[in-house]
């Protein structure tokens, strides 16, 4: 299952409660304000670093560029863009996003 | 012009459609018009769950007295869920503990799920429709 | 493959409607159909031909209205969430139709992808 993040773990539960249901093999996009969960030294980067064994973690480009971050990403995990964004959705039978 | 025009989309297509409901009753309108959907997706004669998770269990309150603050009580629909066949209701033990609720609480029967059987129960689904 | 996409949320106060407008974008880029795109609660407000936003930004409404013309995307407004927000045939913009919520479930029985954006 593909899982579809839009807040900011510092604001909203959202990632959290993500990451708690996400089952192995799945994969999490942060998109909009979720992507700075995935910069550097964002207090919600060791939950994230914590799932990602067994969770691929992706971040969507332009939104961390638009939000200044594009160079502050932690080490893996996978920059995509809008294209990419499709793709994810098409690879995985089922999506779900955490509003 | 009205919601129930469509009803069947009668290509015989059966899919596990889940409701996905994390927010409180009354502070945002997901509650409600989230229910509006699942009431209209019954027509469909689809294979429907709907999962209260996080604030979400909170739109199953008993006791809920809308008057005060002048907003339709649609509390009760609940309870006509499975008078449209929507039978299978979800809930997380987490979501309950963490708010203070029992079953006792519900307005409605619902199935508790540990966090690991409510992961599961959503990586099967082929239809998420989120509010 | 057929994308559906679900639009909860209204232009501007939330970056929902712009995230889903790139991603239908791309997907029809890729060579994907999106034949539909739904909006509910306050995404009934993309569809107002009313908004005059400033000029040095996107108008948000107007840029669904070409997906749609460009790409045969069928712009569906619910009903339901319309008439409590006002927004009526009046005040449509171009390819935007008012429609009920079975045309959401619809897109979830026939598409291969259901995508919601929201707040």
């Amino acid at each position: 299952m593909l899982h579809i993040v839009n807040k900011s773990a510092t604001d909203r539960g959202s990632l959290e409660s993500c990451l708690a249901m996400a089952t192995k093999g799945s994969a999490v996009l942060l998109i909009e304000d979720a992507v700075y969960a995935v910069t550097t030294g964002n207090a919600a980067a060791t939950k994230i670093q914590a799932a990602a064994a067994g969770i691929k973690i992706y971040a969507l480009g332009p939104d961390l560029a638009a939000r200044g971050m594009a160079a502050r990403v932690l080490d893996g995990v996978n920059v995509v863009d809008y294209g990419g964004f499709v793709d994810l959705v098409a690879e995985h039978s089922n999506c779900q996003s955490w509003l | 012009m009205s919601d129930m025009d469509e009803m069947e989309d009668g290509s015989g297509i059966v899919k596990k459609f889940m409701f996905l409901n994390r927010k409180a009753p009354h502070g945002t309108v997901y509650a409600l018009e989230g229910l509006e959907v699942v009431l209209i997706t019954a027509a469909f004669d689809q294979d429907v769950s709907m999962v209260f998770t996080d604030d979400g269990v909170f739109q199953l309150m008993k006791g809920i007295d809308t008057k005060g603050i002048e907003v339709k009580d649609f509390s009760k629909t609940y309870r006509a869920l499975d008078g449209y066949d929507i039978e299978k209701l979800y809930v997380d033990q987490k979501s309950m503990d963490t708010r203070g609720l029992t079953e006792e609480d519900l307005i409605v029967d619902v199935t508790v799920l540990s966090v690991d059987e409510m992961a599961n129960l959503m990586a099967e689904q082929d239809v998420v429709i989120s509010f | 493959m057929q994308f559906g996409i679900l639009v909860n949320e209204g232009p501007y106060s939330h970056q929902a409607s712009d995230s889903a407008y790139l991603f239908a974008r791309a997907a029809i880029e890729k060579g994907y159909k999106v034949p539909r795109v739904f909006f509910y609660h306050d995404g009934v407000y993309n569809a107002s031909r009313l908004a005059t936003p400033p000029q040095d930004d996107r108008n948000v409404s107007t840029r669904w209205s070409k997906l749609a013309a460009d790409h045969g995307v069928d712009l569906v407004v619910c009903v339901a969430a319309a008439q409590r927000r006002g927004i009526t045939d009046a005040v449509l913009g171009d390819n935007f139709r008012i429609s009920g919520l079975g045309q959401l479930v619809e897109m979830g029985i026939q598409y291969d992808r259901l995508v919601t954006f929201g707040d």
